[in-house]
C-alpha cells in the first residue's frame, strides 16, 4: 500500500465523518457568539436526525434522488424552530442557559423516540431508500494525485459543510450583522446603548444555530446511521461543542477541530488495514481522538478566552 | 407575602406540575387517556413490593450521581463527567470485589473506596487543567467520558477476562445485594446501596454548609477573584471540588456494580445515569436534599414509566418527554417567579 493509497483510503472517510459535526459546530459559533451557551447541540442533532429519516422515508417515492437534498433542508427548518424553545427560555425568561440546554437535550430524545414508536410501532425506524451516495466532484475530481485523494467518492455534503464554515467566517467577521452579533456576545449594554436590539440578535443566533444543528444531524443520520433510534446521535452534539471551544469560538477553528476530530476517528475505523498503525491494539486508536484532544487544550492552543457575556441573560437597564 | 423561601420551594414542585400536565396534553394529542396513563406509571412504581424493590433500586444510584452534579456546580464547575466517573467506579467495584478474598468487613469498604477513588482519580484530570491551565472543564469530562467507555470496555475484554463481553461475578463478601431485602420486595434487585446514597447526601450537606472547606468551595463557586483576594487557593479547591464530585459517581457506579448487578458488562454506549444525574441536581436545586427528593421523583418516572406501555398502551418515552419539560420549567422559573410575585401582589390589594 503506498502513501497515496493510504491517504485516499484515509481522507474522503475523514471527510464524511467530520461533516456533521462542522455543520454543528458552526451552530455552536453562531449562538455563544451572541452570548447564548448552547450545551442543547446535541439535542438540535437528534431532532435533525430524526426529521431528516422521517421525511426521506415519507417522501422518498415523491421526489426521487433529490429527497436526502430537501430532507436536510426540512431538517435544518424543524431545527431552527425547535431551537426557539432554547432561546425563548435564554432570552426571554432569563433562564440558567445551561439548565435550557440541558432540556432541549433531554426534549429531542423523548420527542424523537416517542414519535418514532408512535408511527412506527418500534424502537427504530426503517433503513431510509434514498440515503447520500458517494459521487466524483465534477472536474476537480480529475486532477492527477489532489483528484483521487479529495474528490472522488466522496459526500457533496461534506464540501457544502466546508463551505459553509467560510460563509460562517464571512458573515460573522466581515458583514455589519456579523458585527452586531458579536458584539451583543460580548458587551450587551454597550451594543443596546448603540441601538442593536440584543434579543433580536440573540434569537436570530440561536435560530441560525438550530438550522446548522438540524442540518448537521439530518447530515449524520442521511450519510452514516440510515435510520434513527435512540441511539443514533450518542454524543457527537457535545463532539461538536467541544469543537466550538477548541476552535476558540471562530468558524474556522471549528471547521479545523471537527476535521480533526473526523479524522481521528477515522484512523480508529480504518487503523488495522494501514501497515504503520496495525499492531497498535485498537484501544489506543479509539480513545486517540479524546486524548489528542485533551493534550491540545492543555498544552499547544492555550488559554481560549470565551466571548464575554457567553450565558449571562441581558436585563434592560441593569448595570 | 411570599418570602424567598418560599418561592424557592414552591417553583420547583410548579415545574414538576406543569411538566406533568403538559405530558397529560401531549397524551390526549396522540389518543390516549392520560389518567389511565398516570395511574399506571404510579402503579408501576408502587404497584406492588417488587416494583417498589426496583423503584428503589434506580432511585440509589439517581441519589449519588445527583449529587455529584451538585457539588461541582455549588463550586462553580459544570460536571459533564459524571457519566465517565460512573463507569470507572463501576468498573472499579467489580475489579476489586472479584479479584481479592476478604472478610465481608474489609472486602465491601475496600471495593467502595476503590470505586469512589477512580471516581475521584477521573474527576482529578480535569480539576488540575482546569486550575492550572483555565481549560474549560466542559469539554475535558466530555472527552474523559469517552476515554472511560472505551479503556472500560478493553479492561474487560482483555485484562479482566478472555474475550468475554462481561465480567465474572465479585465475591459475596463483597456485595451490597440482600437476601432479606430481595425477599420482603419480591425479588427485586433492591439492595444495601440505598443506605450509602443516603449517608452520602447527610455527608455532602455537613461538608458545603458546616465546614471551613465547604465555606471556600462555595465561596469559589460565587467568585473566584474575590475567594483569591480573600487568601483563599482558588486551584486547589477547584481540583478538590472535581475529584469529591467524581468521588459521589463513582460511587453510583459501586451501586451497579456491587448491589444491582454484581458484574459489569462492555457498553457500546453510555449508561445515561450520569447524564440523568445532570437533571437531579437542577431540579433539586444543586442542595443535599433537593438531590435526593429529585433523585425520588425521576426514579418514581423511569421505573414507573415501564409499566405504562402495558397497562395504558402509552409508549414509556413519555416520561422522558415529562423529565424534559420539568428540567425547561426550572430552567424558565425566572417568569413562574414573575407570575407568582404579580399574582400575591393583586391579592394585597
Amino acid at each position: 500500500m503506498t502513501f497515496i493509497d493510504t491517504l485516499q483510503s484515509i481522507i474522503p472517510i475523514a471527510l464524511f465523518y467530520s461533516a456533521p459535526l462542522i455543520l454543528t459546530s458552526l451552530g455552536g459559533v453562531f449562538s455563544e457568539r451572541s452570548g447564548v451557551v448552547n450545551i442543547g447541540l446535541e439535542g438540535l442533532m437528534v431532532m435533525g436526525a430524526f426529521v431528516g429519516i422521517v421525511f426521506n422515508l415519507t417522501f422518498a417515492e415523491v421526489f426521487g434522488a433529490v429527497t436526502p437534498w430537501i430532507s436536510i433542508l426540512v431538517a435544518s427548518i424543524v431545527g431552527a424552530i425547535f431551537s426557539l424553545l432554547h432561546a425563548v427560555a435564554s432570552v426571554t425568561f432569563r433562564a440558567d442557559q445551561v439548565v435550557s440546554g440541558v432540556a432541549i437535550n433531554f426534549l429531542a430524545l423523548g420527542l424523537g423516540v416517542f414519535l418514532t414508536k408512535q408511527w412506527y410501532g418500534k424502537g427504530q425506524t426503517d433503513m431510509v431508500d434514498q440515503p447520500f451516495y458517494t459521487t466524483d466532484i465534477w472536474l476537480l475530481s480529475d486532477i492527477p494525485i489532489v483528484g483521487p485523494i479529495f474528490f472522488q467518492g466522496v459526500y457533496a455534503v461534506s464540501y457544502v459543510a466546508i463551505l459553509l464554515a467560510f460563509v460562517a467566517w464571512y458573515i460573522l467577521f466581515k458583514t455589519s450583522f456579523g458585527l452586531r452579533l458579536r458584539s451583543v456576545g460580548e458587551h450587551p449594554m454597550a451594543a443596546d446603548t448603540n441601538g442593536i436590539n440584543v434579543y433580536l440578535m440573540r434569537y436570530i443566533a440561536v435560530f441560525i444555530s438550530g438550522a446548522l444543528g438540524g442540518l448537521g444531524g439530518s447530515v449524520f443520520a442521511l450519510t452514516i446511521a440510515f435510520n434513527f433510534s435512540q441511539a443514533t446521535i450518542v454524543g457527537q452534539g457535545f463532539m461538536s461543542l467541544a469543537a466550538v471551544i477548541f476552535g476558540k469560538w471562530h468558524p474556522l477553528g471549528a471547521l479545523g477541530a471537527a476535521l480533526f476530530f473526523g479524522f481521528a476517528q477515522t484512523l480508529s475505523v480504518v487503523g488495522s488495514s494501514i501497515p504503520f498503525l496495525a499492531d497498535v491494539p485498537s484501544v489506543y486508536l479509539t480513545i486517540a481522538p479524546y486524548l489528542l484532544t485533551i493534550l491540545a487544550l492543555a498544552g499547544f492552543i492555550g488559554r481560549a478566552e470565551a466571548p464575554k457575556a457567553n450565558g449571562q441573560p441581558y436585563i434592560k437597564g441593569s448595570r | 407575602m411570599l418570602s424567598t423561601r418560599m418561592i424557592n420551594l414552591i417553583v420547583p414542585i410548579i415545574s414538576v406540575v406543569l411538566g406533568l400536565l403538559a405530558g397529560a396534553i401531549i397524551m390526549l394529542i396522540f389518543g390516549y387517556n392520560p389518567i389511565a396513563g398516570y395511574i399506571a406509571l404510579w402503579n408501576g412504581a408502587f404497584g406492588n413490593v417488587y416494583f417498589f424493590g426496583e423503584t428503589i433500586r434506580q432511585i440509589t444510584p439517581y441519589i449519588l450521581t445527583g449529587l455529584a452534579v451538585a457539588f461541582a456546580f455549588r463550586s462553580g464547575l459544570f460536571n459533564i463527567g459524571a457519566e465517565g466517573q460512573v463507569i470507572v467506579g463501576w468498573l472499579a467495584s467489580v475489579w476489586v470485589g472479584a479479584s481479592i478474598q476478604a472478610p465481608t468487613i474489609i472486602h465491601l469498604p475496600l471495593t467502595i473506596i476503590a470505586a469512589a477513588l477512580a471516581g475521584a482519580l477521573w474527576g482529578f484530570l480535569p480539576g488540575l487543567l482546569k486550575a492550572k491551565r483555565g481549560v474549560h472543564e466542559v469539554i475535558i469530562t466530555i472527552m474523559m467520558n469517552y476515554i472511560a467507555l472505551h479503556v472500560a470496555n478493553y479492561l474487560i475484554r482483555n485484562v479482566l477476562t478472555d474475550k468475554s463481553d462481561s465480567t465474572a461475578p465479585i465475591e459475596n463478601t463483597a456485595s451490597l445485594a440482600s437476601e432479606w431485602l430481595m425477599e420482603i420486595t419480591g425479588y427485586s434487585r433492591m439492595h444495601y446501596g440505598i443506605l450509602i446514597a443516603l449517608f452520602a447526601a447527610v455527608i455532602m450537606w455537613f461538608l458545603l454548609e458546616k465546614t471551613t472547606i465547604g465555606y471556600e468551595l462555595r465561596a469559589v463557586g460565587y467568585n473566584q477573584h474575590a475567594s483569591n483576594y480573600a487568601g483563599m487557593n482558588v486551584g486547589k479547591n477547584i481540583i478538590l471540588a472535581m475529584m469529591i464530585s467524581g468521588g459521589f459517581a463513582g460511587l453510583a457506579g459501586a451501586m451497579e456494580g456491587l448491589g444491582t448487578f454484581g458484574y459489569m458488562s462492555a457498553n457500546s454506549s453510555f449508561t445515561n445515569l450520569g447524564f440523568d444525574g445532570i437533571a437531579v441536581a437542577l431540579l433539586g436545586g444543586n442542595t443535599a436534599l433537593g438531590s435526593v427528593i429529585a433523585a425520588f421523583l425521576f426514579g418514581i418516572l423511569k421505573i414507573g414509566a415501564l409499566n405504562m406501555p402495558t397497562s395504558a398502551g402509552v409508549p414509556s418515552e413519555l416520561v422522558e418527554i415529562d423529565i424534559a419539560l420539568i428540567i425547561y420549567f426550572v430552567a424558565s422559573s425566572y417568569i413562574i417567579r414573575w407570575t407568582l410575585l404579580r399574582f400575591f401582589k393583586k391579592e394585597e390589594k
